[in-house]
């Protein structure tokens, strides 16, 4: 191997000036940024997870038909997947197209209705059609009690991506009541984001605070918050949720329901991510570099936002990643089990609760394609997560 | 050359990392006699530690050995070409059998949850046809050779209950107790206060005499070398830039970085002399200087030969050699 | 001259940490420093040398409020104000804090890796509000940095991309760049390489001419503090054991663990084996001192008096003191 140096050219020379410098240059979030784009699979579960949440907020305008009970399709109950064709016998043509189901009653069921596929009517599927109306940007926030609720309604609109001129198309099936899944699995995927961000921010908050304290002021102060952290851990999550779950009167709605499960999952999450904050600022409070700033007179306020809360930012960003999938998944359990959201709130959970009759797993088996998003929806969070952590200490192989 | 213990020829070592392929030794050449200290002195990546691990292929799985590089053993049995080695059964012979090694920091060196005299009656059990009870007796009694009292106390002990100079003491007990025929020392006394340096290095000169084994002594303190190696050799970034005896050395240095290492160290008998340090930083691994490495630091590089062509080291007296243009000038030596 | 005020004052100066207790007794105490008296003239090079166990560090420490002071006093006193630091109130302190300043051991540990060298040169002067326009800060900023040997591309680089001496060059320029009287360096050179560490020292000593520096530099490193102090003392296991100017203290010591100190380190001439007085034994543990003269464990000279009582410093020579009860008789 001959390493000794090729006379290099003025402009490579400039160029591995240029990138040295930014390496020089670059703060710790570019570092990150850069031992992150190396890890191919964390590259391509990010652009994975980035499309999964477009797809959430943008699904009212994926969705050719409303996801709760108002949308559903009374002609076709339970229904296979539908999927446009682009040319059969009668040739081909530009335009997606379906065939048409008929129902007729037929003499051979005595008479009752019977549905058929008549090969010769094609209808054909539009692209930004007009549909039924939604809001781009929602938010609904219901508490109990009715001065405390937040709704936010901005962007009405009614095109939709894609819709079809007469009859349903349903690209993922129907279900028993004729709700289209496709439209319900976009809006599934929005409700767990938005549960898994409302649980983690409220860990979050706790676990910054508690765990702030505890580490920041050290002594019989974080002995003892660490005895109560170590107790909440040690109840099982699974029988603490059902019994609070449990507990939610009947008389609140949906949406406030729905707030409820996020806030349980929060205070369930924070002693873990509690304890991750309070290691941090052990271990950064002895560095040097604080002694340094303290021997200026500097105050705590200045040491916790300069020194502090810079180092272990990265390592949070990371918990909450990785946390969110277990709320998705604790969501997606308690609502299996009857005890999560409800309809017309929308989550795997709740679309999963009639998959275990013999019914449908014998004959309609597309009620489960939306495990098939979710298993993206949580695979990618911990593939970003791992490259983030991977990539999240820029320092720690820097001391000699 | 006739009983040399160990010779490394034409040693290139480099490192695969997510940067590229970092050289940290390159066509690094010497031996070393049964009986003689050779010392190896560096600062921070010179690549002396990087060496001494080669010896035991201790090395990471991301290191890349040169082809044309040979260690070899010349042991009692027969050579061994140690970066032929394999298997797990034949390295053991250089991994604690004919080829010893201590560390700089002795918590590295022992298990914190497993007494000394465990650790040392195992090492012992792999190595030699010892039985356990035998073992157990040679442990103690080379734990009371280096000094350590209550020897038999000691060897129920953990490696955190001793102090550590005693815990210095007690690595060397165990590396010495297979009777290797070469010690590699990397850093020994670096850690240590400087009084207890002193009867450590006192215990090792002692223990050449006693055991006449091979010593490559790595350090980058000049002081210890002089006191303790009779061979020198000076590495600078993975090349050795001057090899001699160490009185030829420390008191007539030829290349310009021994030179200026010796005119930088502070000395308590020229309490007077300036200190002159050499300029400019050590370069990093990704930026190896072409031609002498050196010659970015260097006051009398030649413009146009040292940054471009390589010198090789040449002999100027008995045992003495340096890989310069200029010193190789001076003498009349062609480089 | 002999009473002049001294610009640092230290009187039988005692830290004490507690560590850990016992179930039912009282809390373990150890003395890390044990009665120490010294005086820092204004413009000295005062070097502490010690091993490991001796205090040295934590005397540092000390003497800038950094760890809190158990008993003795430490008065600071200059031309414009003079503090007691036992009894010091926390806007004399703010004051002082601006007057005295630490260097650190390790130049990786010491700059904070998230902000910029050009924000760690300004965070003194930020906190301390010592500027007030941004211009300002960075104009001082970029004069210390230069003083320093820092380019202006330096100060817009990240720690990650200097070697060991560069960054040990912008934990010195951060410690200067409020015009401090003081500097305690804490090992500053001890983890540089030797071809860096003349640098920095040379560093210090221009430094110090230029800017009417005092430094306390504190070093395991005898031969480094020969070279660039010019009054040193010793101490070994919290107690202070011998104070002379460097040559005194050179080449002739009168304590025996002075004597062993400089015996132990390794000459550079082969042939030199030099007066070998190996000292037995290892420290002992601070937790558990000696009693009376806590080196006499390891002394090669100690008698059954030096067990018993503690000795006080005696006087040599002019600035020259020694605490053994038997440094004429060895000196003979």
């Amino acid at each position: 191997m001959n390493d000794t140096k090729v006379v290099a050219s003025g402009t490579q020379v400039a160029d591995e000036q240029s990138r040295k410098e930014a390496y020089f240059t670059a703060g710790q979030f570019q570092l990150i940024w850069a031992r992150f784009k190396k890890n191919r699979a964390a590259m391509f579960a990010a652009m994975v997870l980035a499309t999964m949440v477009l797809m959430g907020w943008f699904a009212p305008f994926l969705s050719p038909y409303d996801p709760t009970i108002a949308g559903r399709d009374k002609d076709y109950q339970n229904g296979a997947p539908q999927w446009p064709m682009f040319s059969d016998h009668n040739g081909s043509s530009w335009r997606p197209f379906l065939h048409t189901l008929e129902r007729t009653r037929s003499i051979k069921t005595n008479f009752r209705w019977v549905s058929e596929v008549n090969k010769e009517k094609r209808r054909y599927v539009g692209f930004f059609v007009k549909g039924w109306r939604y809001h781009l940007i929602r938010l609904d926030l219901d508490l109990p009690g009715q001065m405390l609720d937040v709704r936010v309604r901005l962007l009405e609109m009614e095109t939709h991506l894609f819709g079809i001129d007469s009859g349903g198309i349903h690209i993922f099936g129907t279900d028993a009541a004729g709700k289209d899944i496709y439209s319900r699995t976009l809006q599934a995927v929005w409700t767990s984001l938005a549960v898994g961000t409302i649980g983690v921010f409220i860990s979050f908050v706790l676990a910054l605070v508690i765990g702030g304290i505890s580490g920041y002021f050290g002594g019989w102060l974080d002995s003892s918050i660490q005895m109560i952290t170590d107790a909440i851990r040690t109840v099982p999550a699974i029988p603490l949720f059902m019994a609070l779950a449990a507990f939610v009167p009947d008389e609140w709605s949906a949406e406030t329901r729905f707030l409820f499960i996020s806030i349980i999952l929060g205070l369930i999450g924070w002693p873990t991510l509690a304890r991750r904050v309070r290691t941090h600022l052990l271990t950064e409070r002895a560095q040097e570099y604080v002694l340094a700033a303290q021997l200026c007179g500097a105050s705590s306020a200045h040491v916790i936002r300069r020194h502090l809360l810079p180092s272990f930012t990265s390592y949070i960003i990371v918990d909450l990643v990785i946390s969110f999938p277990y709320m998705v998944l604790s969501e997606t359990a308690l609502s299996f089990i009857g005890l999560g959201l409800k309809d017309p709130v929308n989550s795997l959970g709740v679309m999963l609760q009639n998959v275990t009759k013999a019914d449908v797993l014998l004959n309609y088996q597309w009620y489960f394609i939306p495990v098939i998003f979710f298993m993206a929806l949580v695979l990618s969070f911990v593939f970003v997560g791992d490259g983030l952590r991977d990539a999240a200490d820029p320092y720690s192989d820097r001391n000699k | 050359m006739s009983d040399a213990l160990l010779d490394v020829r034409d040693l290139d070592i480099r490192f695969a990392t997510d940067e590229g392929l970092i050289t940290a030794v390159e066509s690094t050449s010497f031996s070393l006699s049964s009986g003689e200290v050779l010392g190896l002195v560096g600062e921070s990546g010179s690549g002396k530690s990087v060496t001494a691990k080669a010896l035991m292929q201790l090395n990471a799985n991301n290191t890349r050995y040169g082809e044309r590089s040979v260690i070899e053993l010349h042991l009692g049995s027969g050579s061994v070409q140690v970066l032929k080695l394999k298997r797990p059964r034949d390295l053991r012979v250089v991994r604690g059998g004919a080829v010893s090694m201590i560390f700089q920091e002795p918590m590295a060196s022992f298990a914190p949850a497993i007494t000394i005299g465990d650790q040392m009656v195992e090492q012992l059990l792999v190595h030699t046809n010892q039985s356990k009870a035998g073992a157990k007796e040679l442990s103690i009694e080379m734990l009371a050779r280096v000094g350590i009292s209550d020897a038999d106390k000691r060897f129920n002990q953990y490696a955190f209950e001793l102090s550590g100079g005693m815990r210095q003491r007690a690595m060397i007990a165990m590396a010495l107790s297979t009777r290797p025929q070469l010690l590699i020392a990397d850093e020994p006394t670096t850690a240590l206060d400087v009084t207890i340096q002193a009867q450590v290095l006192d215990l090792m000169k002692d223990l050449i005499v006693e055991f006449g084994m091979a010593i490559l002594f790595i350090t980058h303190d000049l002081g210890v070398i002089a006191q303790t190696a009779d061979r020198v050799a000076v590495m600078y970034l993975g090349r050795i830039v001057e090899t001699g005896t160490v009185r030829d050395v420390l008191r007539n240095p030829l290349h310009p970085y021994t030179q200026g290492l010796l005119r930088a160290l502070p000395r308590l008998d020229a309490l007077d002399e300036p200190l002159t340090p050499v300029p400019g930083d050590i370069p990093s691994p990704l930026e190896r200087p072409a031609g002498c490495v050196f010659h970015t630091r260097c006051t009398l590089a030649i413009a146009g030969r040292c940054d471009q062509v390589m010198p090789v080291a040449t002999l100027h007296s008995t045992g003495h050699s340096v890989a310069c243009h200029v010193a190789s000038d001076a003498l009349g030596v062609a480089s | 001259m002999s009473d002049s005020e001294a610009l640092v004052d230290v009187d039988k100066l005692c830290v004490e940490f507690s560590i850990g207790r016992k179930l039912f007794g009282p809390p373990t105490v150890v003395r890390a420093v044990d009665s120490v008296s010294l005086r820092i003239q204004s413009g000295q090079f005062f070097g502490l040398v010690g091993e490991s166990g001796s205090g040295k560090t934590t005397f540092g420490r000390a003497i800038l409020k950094a760890v809190p002071i158990s008993s003795g006093t430490v008065r600071y006193s200059d031309e414009e104000v003079a503090y007691d630091l036992k009894s010091i109130s926390k806007v004399q302190l703010k004051d002082y804090r601006k007057r005295a300043q630490l260097i650190f051991q390790d130049p990786y540990a010491a700059l904070s890796p998230r902000m910029t060298v050009r924000d760690i040169i300004a965070e003194p002067l930020e906190v301390m509000k010592l500027t007030k326009t941004r211009e300002e800060t960075d104009a001082r900023v970029r004069e210390m940095a230069a003083r320093c040997r820092l380019n202006l591309e330096h100060l817009r680089r990240f720690p990650h991309a200097f070697s060991g001496g560069q960054r040990q060059r912008i934990s010195i320029a951060r410690a200067l760049v409020c015009q401090p009287r003081f500097l305690v360096a804490d090992e500053s050179v001890a983890a540089l390489d030797v071809s860096i560490q003349a640098d920095i020292l040379n560093m210090l000593k221009k430094l110090q001419q230029e800017l009417g520096l005092t430094f306390l530099f504190i070093s395991h490193d005898l031969s480094v503090v020969a070279h660039i102090c010019d009054m040193v003392a010793v101490m070994y296991l919290g107690s202070l054991v011998e104070i002379a100017p460097t040559r005194a203290l050179f080449h002739s010591p009168k304590h025996p663990y002075t004597k062993a100190l400089l015996s132990a380190i390794p000459s550079l001439d082969p042939d030199d084996r030099g007066d070998v007085q190996r000292l037995r034994g290892e420290i002992p543990s601070p937790t558990n001192p000696p009693s009376g003269c806590r080196f006499h464990t390891r002394c090669p000279s100690a008698t059954a008096l030096c067990s018993e009582r503690v000795p006080i410093p005696e006087q040599v020579q002019e600035g020259h003191t020694v605490s053994c009860h038997h440094w004429q008789k060895l000196a003979e």
